[in-house]
């Protein structure tokens, strides 16, 4: 909403297609079999435009952070396109890969785990520059990734610091600052805030906020916290067990959510407000997400659903501006991939 | 429901379960000795719901190890304090008859349920083996105790279930069974470090509630150890929020959010994602915690502080008492207190 108001929203950068990804199961050690698949991605689709922020919300295994891997080249997607301004790079290799890859960079989510303790800060967010060194001649290395460190607020001094000597908060920035080192166009943050604490949360989200409007960056930002994805994202894809449920922007799928799963997982959130305790419209969910590798039938969230019915089970429902809403104007009408949707509203005030 | 602050008279009778006394734990390391908790008091009742907010390294998980009697020594050491469980001082205590009252009369629920429960042990078998130690039950008598416990934490199916391992739950159901494992023998306190955070948020709403209604059924007191200010809204009666080892304020839950008296605890608060502030930076505390080896004079929160005068700089606060129930550790909480609470 921000991005728009401001009119900085642009072209469409990332156009993603029916995008998959399987992984076998397989028995056997020397005569192996496939005996299965685990679809952790299934059939995602959407468009990312340049400056804008698309948030990825969804509980633990439905598929988040393999769509991550998948947008930066870590995985190989089983099906689909991902269009990078038109090109479909999943069919790219060698050097014409490489070129497009520059262009999309991720911020891992763990920032003790993700860098090597055995490099330099220095040489961290300097490696980029290895892969790619039309971006940055040998000898101005240095200053580039000092400018870098400025950029994300650490003191251009610690260049020659080693990661543990930084708090994850600082951490964090060094990860930043190695995803912004090709001035990239798109940068993919998994989950890039929750390991840290609430004080420095808030540093590191005011960060990726002004480096967008300074790069006119876009993200894809994949996380669990909802305040957090709200607050950072223009539109926001729900995700549940490998499919989108629900796609909106974050008016839409805060304060007129229409698809079952999406209602619960808003409802679930604890508000930090104790006068809201008894207010609170609280939709609690019965037994766990099923297994990827044997999902239900149709709809994927029926078998927690308090509205399936047995149409649910027999048709996959598209992710479409539902029936019954085509005519509605207003913010109710979005993609919603349910057959019985309907809006309620669940976020106090939302 | 009591609502008495931190450091009130007499702490023996009023339905008082745990009353924790000025308590000192350290570390020492090879960097030097880490001043993991600094003097904290806090009391639950029985009945009570007491969160202890914290962020990492804030003392609140080292605090209820020393309760517990838990605490990894060396190189933890509890160098001062007293911890009153019905009047009696923990630490004075045997370590056969501490172990008696650990499991009895006060339990924990950890975080990871995962790395807590023993995975070469069927579940049946570790909620069973509480009833052959501590109540002299024959195995199979025990195993029938296990199972009526599974079903009351409503794990489905309990008692098919009873032969399972650890691996063969989902991380909400294993911690539905740390939560059976903590009520099996009916203890008066349950102290829950982070017993929600491992877990999806669908679940975890779960959990909690859960955790709740049984401690309303059984009247106990509950000490949840959190860093969620939305958890704490939903479940407490009352809040203790701690930094670098110290409570820099206890109030009743509705008070802490309506109006903060020290600026840590408003600081978290407003670093929180709201909806009015869409668009808008989010307030961040500035800086960093301090490092438990080098903890700064005066107001440890000081150097992150955008109310620090000299003063603070120097003296340590004590707790004020701000209200009947309320305390605050900073020089100038009646400031802090007046302050609007949406916008600085």
């Amino acid at each position: 909403m921000n991005a728009e108001a401001a009119g900085r929203v642009g072209e469409t950068v990332l156009d993603v297609r029916d995008l998959a990804k399987h992984y076998p199961l397989t028995r056997g050690v020397v005569l192996r079999k496939q005996v299965g698949s685990v679809k952790a991605v299934d059939t995602v689709s959407f468009a990312l435009r340049k400056g804008e922020t698309l948030g990825i919300v969804g509980e633990s295994g439905c598929g988040k952070s393999t769509v991550a891997k998948l947008l930066v080249g870590l995985e190989k997607p089983s099906g689909g396109q991902i269009l990078y301004r038109g090109e479909d790079i999943t069919r790219l290799s060698g050097r014409a890969l490489k070129a497009v890859r520059r262009n999309i960079q991720m911020v891992f989510q763990d920032p003790y785990t993700s860098l090597n303790p055995r490099m330099t800060v220095g040489d961290i967010i300097g490696e980029p520059y290895d892969i790619h060194p039309e971006v940055a001649p040998k000898g101005d290395r240095r200053r580039k990734v000092q400018e870098l460190l400025d950029v994300v607020g650490l003191n251009p001094e610690y260049i020659n610091r080693y990661p543990h000597q930084f708090s994850g908060g600082q951490r964090q920035r060094i990860g930043i600052a190695r995803g912004l080192a090709l001035r990239p166009e798109v940068i993919v943050a998994d989950e890039p805030v929750s390991a840290l604490d609430v004080s420095v949360q808030a540093q590191v989200v005011n960060l990726l906020e002004r480096l967008q409007d300074e790069f006119d960056l876009s993200y894809v930002f994949i996380a669990h916290d909802l305040s957090v994805v709200r607050h950072i994202s223009d539109r926001v894809a729900v995700m549940y067990l490998g499919r989108f449920a629900e796609v909106g922007t974050e008016d839409e799928i805060y304060g007129h959510p229409t698809h079952p799963y999406t209602q619960a997982l808003l409802s679930a959130v604890p508000v930090p407000d104790p006068e809201a305790r008894d207010r609170r419209d609280r939709i609690l969910l019965s037994g766990d997400v099923p297994s990827p590798a044997d999902p239900p039938s149709g709809c994927r969230f029926r078998t927690r659903c308090w509205k399936a019915r047995e149409r649910c089970a027999l048709e996959v429902p598209p992710l479409d501006v539902p029936e019954g809403f085509e005519g509605v104007a207003g913010p109710a009408r979005h993609a919603s991939a349910c057959h019985f949707a309907e809006e309620r509203q669940v976020v106090p005030g939302g | 429901m009591t609502a008495e602050g931190t450091r009130q008279e007499d702490g023996s009778g009023g339905g008082v379960l745990l009353d924790v006394r000025e308590l000192k734990v350290e570390f020492r390391t090879r960097d030097g000795v880490a001043h993991a908790v600094n003097g904290v008091n806090y009391r639950v009742s029985a009945g009570e719901t007491l969160a202890v907010l914290g962020e990492s390294g804030s003392g609140k998980s080292v605090t209820a190890q020393a309760v517990l009697g838990i605490l990894d020594t060396p190189p933890g050491h509890v160098t001062g304090g007293e911890i009153l469980f019905h009047g009696r001082d923990l630490l004075r205590m045997g370590a056969e008859e501490r172990r008696r009252i650990r499991g009895t009369r006060l339990a924990m629920i950890f975080q990871d349920a995962l790395s807590a429960l023993n995975p070469v042990l069927s579940v049946g078998t570790q909620l069973g083996e509480m009833f052959e130690v501590h109540r002299g039950m024959s195995r199979k008598e025990a195993r029938g105790c296990a199972a009526e416990l599974m079903d009351r934490v409503r794990i489905p199916a309990a008692r098919s279930r009873v032969g399972d391992y650890p691996h063969q739950f989902s991380g909400g159901m294993r911690q539905r069974i740390m939560i059976a494992m903590a009520l099996a023998l009916g203890p008066d306190l349950i102290i829950a470090d982070e017993p929600t955070t491992a877990l999806d948020v669908t679940v975890q709403a779960q959990v909690m509630d859960l955790l709740a209604e049984l401690r309303r059924e059984y009247a106990m007191g509950l000490v949840l150890i959190t860093h969620d200010l939305g958890v704490v809204a939903d479940v407490a009666d009352r809040i203790a929020v701690m930094y670098a080892g110290r409570i820099v304020e206890t109030a009743p839950v509705h008070d802490l959010y309506r109006a903060p008296a020290h600026p840590y605890t408003r600081g978290l608060l407003d670093s929180i994602p709201r909806l009015d502030q869409k668009g808008r930076e989010l307030y961040a505390i500035k800086g960093l915690p301090p490092s438990l080896t080098a903890i700064p004079p005066g107001c440890p929160f000081h150097p992150r502080c955008p109310k620090a005068q000299d003063v603070c700089r120097t003296d340590r606060p004590p707790l004020y008492d701000v209200a009947p129930g309320r305390a605050s550790a900073c020089h100038f909480w009646e400031e802090t207190i007046s302050e609007r609470g949406d916008r600085r």
